[in-house]
């Protein structure tokens, strides 16, 4: 079982962090597996699987001088975590709307009522300050069937006055 | 018979471009044999290029009638096939056997009309689309040595779009 780690860092999106943030890491021993880099409203969001030789304290201590330099808050957490599992979506899901709270919370609750098991999931505030529209994509497991996330989708559609569409991913393996 | 080893990326003989078969023979036909062998063999596919088992020949065989719901002409053994026309537009997730637990976007054409030898070596024409016609496009791409790698598009971003006739 190898030690693995997650490592966030969030903090103003400027031009090097990910060069930088990744250097220090490689410099410091840590091995990177995943990761998933953002930018999100004006900042910089990164996850890092990391293999690390060591404990959390010492990698955080690794990363203190480039978190320093950048204005990055980091968090170390230790995890149980394995490269070679992925899981492979089947289905995905575009849903766009008028924004309104609670959006996101009404439609993924339905959504996993009917099966599905989202495994990413990428929103984004478009339209305009007096009409900003929200949209989600999402790549998912359906669990009970895509027939079963397509009517949930319907009536969501219905009632909650969104445009939704749904594709199966069919994976070419060859 | 025999089944083959497949190569596994980052193998460098996977970005070979293979040669043209000038004649079918009884060689050719049992390689062909043993190549369905490993493909039938491996984990579930649609299709197998020569070069994925070391063989630097222009040969794929693809077979993606197993899919429910999908148009094709059955298994497909296509010796020198080449890509006469194509149209449209589509991404699509693919994933390799010599690329094991990766998969990603790719786009491809969405209709071509494709020529080849079939096993007693004589020339056919193929017209086809959808999903059959991504799998042709995967298999051919081996036998220029290029992987799916090479064609990735991005995940993000691809929010309701629409096929794109050029
Ligand atoms: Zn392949």
């Amino acid at each position: 079982m190898k030690n693995w780690y997650m490592l966030t860092f969030i903090g103003k999106d400027r031009p090097g962090i990910v060069s930088q943030v990744t250097l220090a890491l490689y410099e410091g021993g840590g091995n990177l597996g995943e990761a998933s880099m953002v930018r999100l409203g004006g900042n910089f969001s990164i996850m890092l699987m990391v293999h690390y030789e060591g404990s959390a304290d010492s990698l955080e201590k690794k990363m203190s001088k480039v978190c320093t330099v950048l204005e990055l808050q980091v968090h170390v957490d230790k995890i149980e975590g394995e490269l070679h599992r992925h899981v492979e979506p089947d289905v995905r899901i575009s849903i766009y709307g008028a924004d309104r709270a609670g959006i996101v919370a009404e439609t993924t609750g339905v959504l996993t009522e009917a099966g599905l098991n989202i495994l990413n999931l990428e929103s984004d505030v478009g339209g305009s300050s007096d009409n900003p529209i929200y949209i989600m994509e999402m790549e998912g497991v359906a669990g009970k069937g895509i027939d079963s996330l397509k009517s949930a989708l319907d009536k969501l559609a219905e009632e909650k006055h969104v445009e939704t569409r749904i594709s199966p991913i069919n994976t070419l393996m060859g | 018979m025999a089944v083959f080893d497949i190569l596994i990326y980052p193998d460098s003989r996977l970005k070979k471009v293979s040669r043209q078969i000038s004649v079918v023979d009884e060689s050719v036909k049992k390689f062909i044999f043993d190549l369905e062998e490993t493909m039938r063999a491996g984990p579930p596919s649609v299709g197998i290029a020569a070069p994925q088992v070391g063989r630097f020949e222009r040969i794929v065989i693809v077979d993606v009638s197993v899919k429910p719901d999908t148009p094709n002409h059955g298994k497909l053994i296509l010796i020198n096939p080449q890509i006469n026309m194509k149209q449209g537009e589509v991404t699509g997730r693919e994933g390799c056997l010599s690329v094991p637990d990766y998969t990603g976007n790719v786009a491809r054409a969405e209709t071509i009309t494709l020529q080849a030898l079939d096993l007693t070596g004589e020339s056919k024409t193929y017209e086809m689309e959808g999903f059959e016609a991504r799998a042709v496009q995967h298999e051919i791409d081996h036998l220029d040595g290029l992987l799916f790698l090479d064609r990735l598009v991005s995940r993000r971003n691809n929010l309701f779009k629409r096929k794109v006739y050029k």
